[in-house]
């Protein structure tokens, strides 16, 4: 095994040091769906982790052994894939979690701590040697020999296969382009010192070896079922990150990434580690607010870093509100057009689209809110008729309510509105809000009062409400899309198809909502103690930590319909200048 | 509006640095912003001789320092005859110009516009203080500087300087190099060169700010302790030294020592008239540990009362700093505490309820004849959910029984932000425009008290700041035609 006992720092001057893909995974159909099949490649290839899965407990005491890989996620119906492992891999707090964010790191090594600054003493260090600056290229394909003489970059090494378009190839690209992106996270050469001092000794790490091991899924949108296990062996010369599909490539190169550091002398260096990880809940969001103020397209993109930083996987955009309606519709662009703060706070489609796509290349869903029936006064300017009047005794009083839920015309719009949005958002849900409506408005119009008696709901606007939602859950399931909704749908005992989730967000006994829904057989996504907005002085990301999801009274079924859990920054208070300390300092 | 120009029977000619420097400022703010394009010249309404404002400075004075005593005091009159500025000093020509930048307006077209007007205009308090603690976290310079650039937008007059405390000893001493080299964070990176206090002195005299440096002592200086052997007491566990040290050490000669040679080089490294001593939150348990402290006290007659081996630390350090011609400020304690400071003395007020109300601190401190400044209401570091600023504008810092003659002993007041949660990342949306609703209750007259009001030109403001570029957070929902660009 690797002498552990000395503590060598032994530094690792990559003359060649670039990342790849093994040669066997670039050619290997596995990564690439549709292509053409080298059975035996692939063959191989998966057989390398099942190998080492069967010997998972000899493996503990076997540095040397081949790295393990998590048996693949199950097929979950709102169950994290994380957690129906059979192997009963639960970490006990306070194990080395090198990563932020990474939930479940586990050291292979038994006692031992890899990546764990604290014990330095007792692990081996890798050093990486990035090229200098001077050997930096943009872009640009390389031979195979080229390569070999320029290595440094490992986008470069990736961009040399032959016959590669990336153009025609986008299966290929967002892993390519992500090593990019981690390389100057971890070499950025404008914050590190240039000339890192020579080590002499022999352990270098040259490579970072990446495999995915079944489809790679690198054309796909990540999903609620995304696999994002990975296994990550770090020993020089070579080291090992492993994942079913892409998802858990980014979350380890993530955590690759953190595990780097530069020693005093500069010299970039990594502890031998070898790490097993994959996330306990697989909705693990962050909730924007667009309306409220808007966000310009710069900021959005810079919270999707820093999201993938932490290993958030949901961009929850609620995109509008009372206040303003900055999504800019295909179907009705007066939504935008009246609604938006002004013509210069609008999110066009392409705008959209450039949010998707830089949510997706970092294994990020972007679901979409279009809260109704309340808070839509700003849908009001730009659509006639979509709200109700209110009314002061028998006149209008020139003021409006939530939406008018007895016209026929609201149903038609919301089918035409819903429709576009299901196409321009790829992710399989859609958040319908369905918060704190207002019945003071409902109440006072004569027509809506008619319709509830000739409806029998009596004077329970609760009842008005659920006719609503139902009629709209109904309009998005025909589109083929799950629907997220927040608690008081389910309060207001609305009926739910099954499969709606749903987001508990009031703080007040947020545990017995959470029994309560589960019980009733929803997925439930947790959002009451986190509501980041609510700031105090001090440290109150404490608060946030302790919050166990889990910590209600409910049956082992129950707790397993708890898919996540978001983290809320509301836009009242909130815009570009503030966002950014607010969402990742928890100060 | 195209340019500014001295008068000819001004005091203040073309030369004037602090003029010179300010035109500058002031026409890139208003017409050099990428944000605003040109005009076009179609409009007639304006006279062509109105394209430009002249100033007019009674007293001469561009190389000096702003003091306490500086006057700031302006008349600024637009009407169809001319845009004028009057003045005594070139600081009260520098609020005068921040006024006239705020007044200026753009048309749809382009066009710049200014209503007529006549302003006269003077702070209703000297001191107008902002304080920074770059010790909890180090602010890089570029921090400070753009601080100071807002707080002129502010009328802020006092940028106090809390340089250094146990966290970290950024200040590069020439006299004590040792002190940075062991107590800041970084000997390399996190510390503040003389050339990088005198640039701050010099951007903030230029924006008419007095810098008022303050060196906290005897307590908050387990930074100094590293660089400074036998500086801080040595804490006892019985009869034991425990290795952990506290405040600074009162009883020996060499602590005087070195703080005559130390004063002596802050004395010449900061020119105002005024430093801060500090004084607050004396922590005693460790010199009731130490059993040499325990004889001195016997010695001196102190019996079990700490309070009066701090005044002694407390008016030996005074004289020192007297002796170098400087006056002072210290916070409150110095005065609970009754330690005998001269009459000249600032007493700061921060401490919101104990050991009284600070209503009653300031009776109590205008009381014995003291100078008094207000913090207390206004730690901005404080954060809360919500339009918090309301409070802080409510404020009326004469609120105490009091004479006439005690309420002129209230020089004015300082925002502090303090460092534990706060370094470059969130400074700046920290401050403002919070910090605006501080400025405006120290400039405007006792009468401004309208909240509502103030929420509007806040808000209004607020946008301003942000198509200058600063980063200032929103106070309710809304959005500026300008919002803050990621860089």
């Amino acid at each position: 095994g690797r002498a552990t006992a000395t503590p060598s720092e032994a530094p690792l001057s990559a003359e060649e040091g670039h990342w790849s893909y093994p040669a066997s995974a670039l050619r290997s159909p596995a990564a690439r769906p549709g292509a053409g099949g080298e059975p035996d490649e692939r063959r191989s290839l998966r057989r390398w982790p099942a190998s080492a899965r069967c010997g998972r407990a000899a493996a503990a005491t076997e540095v040397s052994a081949p790295r393990a890989v998590p048996p693949p996620p199950p097929k979950p119906e709102f169950q994290p894939p994380g957690r129906t492992h059979a192997s009963g891999e639960h970490t006990p707090a306070g194990q080395a979690a090198p990563a932020s964010g990474a939930g479940r790191n586990r050291s292979r090594a038994a006692g031992k701590t890899y990546g764990g600054r604290d014990r330095r003493q007792r692990t081996t260090s890798w050093v990486l040697s990035p090229r200098s600056p001077g050997g930096r290229r943009q872009g640009g394909r390389l031979s195979p020999g080229e390569r070999r003489r320029l290595p440094g970059r490992k986008e470069r090494a990736w961009g040399a296969r032959p016959g590669e378009d990336s153009a025609s190839r986008p299966a290929e690209r967002l892993p390519e382009r992500d090593s990019g992106r981690y390389y100057d996270y971890i070499f950025d050469f404008n914050k590190s010192r240039l000339n890192p001092a020579k080590h002499n000794s022999a352990a270098e790490l040259k490579q970072l070896l990446v495999s995915v091991v079944l489809e790679s899924e690198c054309d796909l949108y990540p999903s609620i079922t995304s696999d994002e296990s990975y296994t990550l062996a770090v020993e020089g010369p070579v080291a090992f990150l492993k994942a079913n599909r892409v998802w858990g490539v980014l979350r380890g190169l993530e955590t690759f990434s953190q595990l780097i550091y530069q020693d005093s002398y500069g010299t970039f260096t990594v502890n031998e580690s070898n790490i097993i990880d994959s996330p306990r809940f697989p909705h693990r969001g962050i909730l924007i607010d667009t309306a409220r103020h808007f966000l310009p397209i710069k900021t959005i993109l810079k919270t999707l870093d820093a999201m993938a930083f932490n290993k958030f996987n949901v961009l929850h955009w609620h995109i509008v509100d009372d206040q303003s309606f900055p999504y800019q519709s295909v179907a009705f662009p007066e939504l935008s057009n009246k609604g938006s703060y002004s013509l210069s706070h609008v999110y066009t489609p392409n705008d959209v689209r450039t949010v998707i796509e830089y949510a997706r290349l970092r294994g990020i869903r972007v679901i979409p809110e279009f809260d109704s029936p309340g808070h839509t006064q700003s849908w009001g300017k730009g659509q006639k008729n979509l709200l109700t009047p209110c009314y002061n005794g028998p006149k209008q009083s020139g003021t409006f309510g939530p939406i008018n839920p007895i016209l026929n015309s609201t149903y038609c719009f919301l089918s035409q509105f819903f429709k576009e949005v299901s196409t321009m958002f790829p992710d399989q849900f859609v958040h319908l809000g369905g918060d704190e409506v207002e019945f003071t408005c409902w109440e006072s119009n004569p027509e809506v009062i008619a319709f509830m008696k000739k409806a029998g709901f009596g004077r329970d606007f609760q009842r008005l409400q659920s006719f609503y939602i139902q009629k709209l859950l109904g309009i998005v399931s025909t589109l083929n899309k799950g629907a997220i909704v927040w608690q008081e749908v389910f309060d207001d005992h609305a009926k739910l198809n099954p499969g709606t989730v749903v987001q508990v967000w009031k703080n007040e006994m947020y545990h017995v909502t959470q029994a309560a829904v589960t019980a009733a057989g929803f997925p439930v996504i947790l959002s009451a103690p986190w509501y980041l907005d609510w700031i105090s002085y001090g440290q109150d990301w404490r608060n946030y930590y302790k919050v166990d999801p889990l910590d209600f009274d409910g049956s082992q079924e129950q707790k397993k319909l708890v898919i996540g859990g978001e983290a809320c920054l509301w836009g009242e208070y909130v815009d570009a200048t503030n966002l950014t300390p607010r969402l990742w300092y928890g100060i | 509006m195209v340019a500014f120009r001295y008068h000819a029977s001004s005091a203040a000619q073309p030369g004037c640095s602090v003029l010179d420097e300010a035109f500058q400022r002031y026409r890139d703010l208003l017409f050099s912003s990428s944000w605003w394009q040109p005009p076009e010249r179609t409009r007639k309404q304006h006279a062509p001789e109105k394209s430009s404002l002249v100033i007019l400075v009674s007293t001469p004075g561009c190389n000096e320092l702003p003091s306490l005593e500086s006057g700031e005091n302006y008349t600024l009159t637009i009407n169809d005859d001319h845009c004028f500025l009057l003045s005594e000093t070139v600081w009260g020509a520098l609020r005068g110009l921040e006024t006239f930048s705020q007044l200026v307006w753009r048309s749809p077209e382009g066009t710049f516009f200014i209503n007529k007007t006549e302003i006269e205009d003077f702070p209703r308090f000297p001191h107008r203080g902002l304080l920074l603690d770059t010790s909890r976290h180090y602010l890089p310079l570029t921090s400070i500087l753009d601080t100071l650039d807002v707080m002129a937008y502010n009328k802020f007059n006092v940028f106090h300087w809390h340089l250094v405390d146990d966290s970290s000893f950024p200040y590069d001493s020439f006299t004590f190099p040792e002190l940075t080299r062991k107590g800041s964070y970084d000997p390399a990176t996190h510390i503040y060169t003389a050339q990088d206090v005198k640039e701050v002195i010099e951007y903030a005299r230029l924006r008419g700010i007095r810098v008022l440096a303050e060196f906290d002592t005897p307590g908050h200086t387990l930074s100094w302790g590293p660089g400074a052997p036998g500086l801080l007491t040595p804490c006892y566990s019985g009869s034991h030294p425990t290795g952990t040290f506290g405040p600074v050490n009162p009883i020996l000669n060499s602590t005087y020592e070195f703080m005559s040679a130390f004063f002596l080089e802050v004395s010449s490294v900061f020119p105002d008239f005024y430093l801060h001593l500090g004084g607050d939150e004396v922590d005693f348990t460790c010199w009731k540990s130490n059993p040499d402290i325990q004889s001195f006290m016997k010695k001196q007659g102190f019996g079990n009362d700490f309070k009066q081996l701090e005044s002694f630390y407390v008016q030996t350090l005074l004289n020192i700093v007297s002796a170098y011609d400087k006056g002072y400020v210290v916070w409150q304690e110095v005065f609970d505490n009754k330690v005998k400071v001269r009459p000249d003395t600032i007493i700061q007020v921060w401490r919101e309820e104990t050991p009284v109300r600070y209503t009653k601190e300031m009776e109590l401190i205008t009381g014995a004849g003291f100078r008094a400044l207000l913090s207390a209401p206004w730690y901005l570091n404080h954060i809360a959910y919500g339009p918090d600023w309301r409070e802080v504008y409510m404020v009326e810092p004469l609120d105490f029984k009091g004479s006439p003659q005690q309420k002129a002993l209230v020089i004015g007041g300082e925002a502090c932000m303090w460092g534990e949660y706060v370094d470059s990342t969130n400074l700046a949306p920290r401050l403002w425009p919070r910090a605006g609703a501080v400025a405006e209750r120290l400039w405007s007259s006792e009468l401004v008290t309208s909240v509502d009001f103030a929420f509007k030109r806040l808000t209004r403001f607020r946008c301003e700041l942000l198509r200058r570029g600063v980063q200032a957070q929103p106070l309710s929902v809304g959005y500026c035609e300008q919002e803050f660009e990621e860089t």
